[in-house]
């Protein structure tokens, strides 16, 4: 028996493709915790590391951030959240932001302060407002760098949201969970492979964000 | 006018970048500041559309302190070109250059219309307006970012050294350009250069400035090569500053001689009659009027030109037009030693020896100490 048995028998089963404890319905929960999570996460690490990064200060404050939130424990942090909360969708959301601030943070950060000097210089000699500079000169040249801060946020999202179900609310993890307390392999296997289709999904969106996002100049000849 | 008043700029460091610096700086017409690396040069020019504020001294247009209107009304008032052009390569070019008038509010179709006119004017072929920056070369990206900062048409332009990252052919094509543009246009230029002969070249005027950015030296260029304030002046002005300063004496007034001029089909009658004895040979023109080439007489003995061994008479002078330098450099630079005058058409009007010319730079130079002394 190999994985790929597995794989083929979890996805065969008629019976996993429906239900409350169906494929669909796992995976629509995953999605939306992993989308909620990353929305906010993105709503907390791009404006910062994009104002930082245009002004080029507390970068020293913002790596050492990111670095102290890269050491705390996700499932730590779900227990932890358990315990003081309750139950729910915050104890679940709180590790997964925590996990995706630091790369979208510090990789705007990073890629606001690589873009070239000179025509920043150049928009500001024009009378160019610097929301403006910011916002039309210095982010159109660092978005792929942006996109795959993003990116690796959402990969890391996708595959720990899996925690959710610790908590009761669903998600690919359900199958996981069960299927290691039931020693269900084939549930296992299943989850598994859902979950890194989802990131696989999760990749080709990004670069499909970046071909229709990036200008044609920023990625020169494709 | 742009009048800089007593400015001085000391950065937080405590480096002071430009000390006591007064100039002014004259409308429609080119002023250079020219000096060594680091001597106040872009920080003098940066402080004209407040990139840099003075710490002491003010700056002020047309009668009235810059700082009295909003920071970015000023800035937009100025064209603003540096040195590696600074475009957004996010943007075509045509976008590129529509930069201010988007600015200023105007409607897209208005502000690439504008783009394209500039393109034209600056001589970019309107072909490349959906290109973008990469897909330009050093000297066209620098002509896009001179449209750009003349896009809205403002009185003033701020140049620090635009031309600098180019190679020198490109340089000498981007330089007559702006000579052509500042024709049309005449727009109040500030252009810093740390290249002497730039200077001289596009200066109306010519500020040199010396390391702690004090001024040396404020005058039309001519004047810069023929008295120069102080050694460091003229030190900085090369060794070849004579030679240079032909650049300002025009050509009309030297006296051309016609009779070593002969038309490729002319009989040997006429030839002979041609031929004077201080000239070495004779200079054989087309039907056209164009010269050919230097024919020694015995070669014409035979009563005909013999086209396939006449000596070449290299790039001949616009006669009134091209200054002494050009007249000496095609006598230099010719086998026979005499230069070949042409006109506008490139007709050849007579030619001169290397002994005529420096007759005339002797009479030219006195001349030039007369009038230094008058002027006294
Ligand atoms: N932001 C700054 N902070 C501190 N010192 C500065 C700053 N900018 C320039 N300087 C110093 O001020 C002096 C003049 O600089 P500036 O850039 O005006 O020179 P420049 O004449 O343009 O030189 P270059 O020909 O090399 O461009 C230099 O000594 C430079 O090191
Ligand atoms: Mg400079």
């Amino acid at each position: 028996m190999n994985v790929l048995h597995f794989v083929n028998a979890f996805f065969g089963d008629g019976a996993h493709w429906h239900g409350y404890d169906g494929i669909p319905t796992r995976l629509a929960e995953h999605v939306r915790y992993c989308l909620i999570a990353l929305a906010i996460a993105a709503a907390i690490g791009l404006p910062v590391g994009l104002v930082t990064g245009h002004y080029g200060r507390g970068g020293n404050a913002l790596a050492l951030l990111a670095t102290a939130a890269r050491a705390l424990p996700s499932f730590g942090l779900l227990v932890l959240m358990t315990i003081t909360v309750g139950f729910g969708l915050l104890p679940v959301m709180v590790p997964l932001v925590v996990l995706a601030v630091p790369p979208i943070l510090v990789t705007t950060y990073e890629s606001m302060r690589s873009v070239d000097p000179s025509p920043v210089d150049a928009a500001r000699g024009m009378g160019m407002q610097e929301s403006r500079i910011l916002l039309q000169v210095e982010l159109p040249v660092a978005l792929p760098l942006i996109l795959s801060g993003l990116r690796s946020g959402a990969i890391q999202i996708v595959s720990t949201a899996t925690i959710a179900a610790y908590v009761g609310i669903g998600g690919l993890g359900r199958y996981i969970i069960d299927g290691l307390y039931q020693r269900d392999y084939e549930k296992v296997v299943g989850g598994a492979s859902l979950v890194a289709g989802l990131a696989l999904i999760t990749l080709v969106l990004f670069w499909a964000a970046a071909r229709c996002t990036v200008s044609r100049g920023v990625r020169r000849g494709a | 006018m742009i009048r800089i008043d007593t400015v001085t700029k000391r950065y937080p460091d405590g480096t002071v970048a430009v000390d006591r610096l007064s100039l002014d700086i004259p409308d429609r017409s080119i002023t250079v500041l020219v000096g060594p690396s680091g001597c106040g040069k872009t920080t003098t020019l940066r402080m004209i559309n407040r990139m840099v504020e003075p710490s002491e001294g003010a700056i002020l247009l047309d009668g009235a302190d810059i700082r009295k209107q909003p920071v970015n009304t000023l800035r937009r008032s100025m064209g603003y070109v540096i040195q590696n052009a600074g475009l957004f390569q996010h943007r075509t070019i045509v976008d590129n250059i529509a930069t201010v008038p988007r600015l200023l509010g105007w409607s897209k179709q208005k502000s690439r219309a504008r783009a394209a006119e500039l393109m034209e004017r600056v001589g970019l072929d309107t072909a490349l307006a959906k290109r973008y920056p990469y897909q330009l070369s050093g000297g066209q990206q620098q002509r896009v970012g001179v449209a750009r900062a003349l896009a809205a048409d403002p009185p003033v332009l701020l140049m620090d050294e635009p031309f600098s990252a180019v190679d020198p052919v490109v340089r000498k094509g981007l330089q007559d350009e702006l000579l052509r543009i500042q024709d049309e246009l005449g727009k109040t230029i500030v252009f810093v250069t740390h290249d002497i002969d730039e200077a001289v070249k596009l200066g109306t005027m010519v500020a040199v400035l010396r390391t702690g950015g004090r001024l040396a030296q404020y005058a039309p260029p001519a004047e810069l090569l023929s008295a120069p304030a102080d050694a460091f002046v003229e030190d900085f002005l090369g060794a070849d500053r004579g030679i240079r300063r032909l650049s300002f004496f025009g050509s009309d007034a030297l006296e051309l001689r016609t009779e070593p001029i002969v038309a490729v089909d002319s009989t040997a009658e006429q030839i002979a009659a041609r031929a004077v004895t201080d000239a070495p040979c004779l200079l054989v023109t087309g039907l056209d009027g164009r010269p050919l080439g230097w024919s020694a007489p015995e070669d014409l003995t035979a009563g005909a030109v013999h086209t396939e061994r006449l000596i070449s008479c290299g790039r001949p002078f616009v006669h009134g037009e091209d200054s002494l330098r050009a007249a000496l450099d095609c006598a230099v630079l010719s086998p026979t030693g005499w230069a070949v005058a042409v006109d506008g058409a490139g007709r050849a009007v007579g030619v001169v020896s290397q002994q005529t010319i420096g007759e005339a730079i002797r009479g030219a130079h006195a001349e030039g100490r007369a009038e230094a002394k008058a002027g006294r």
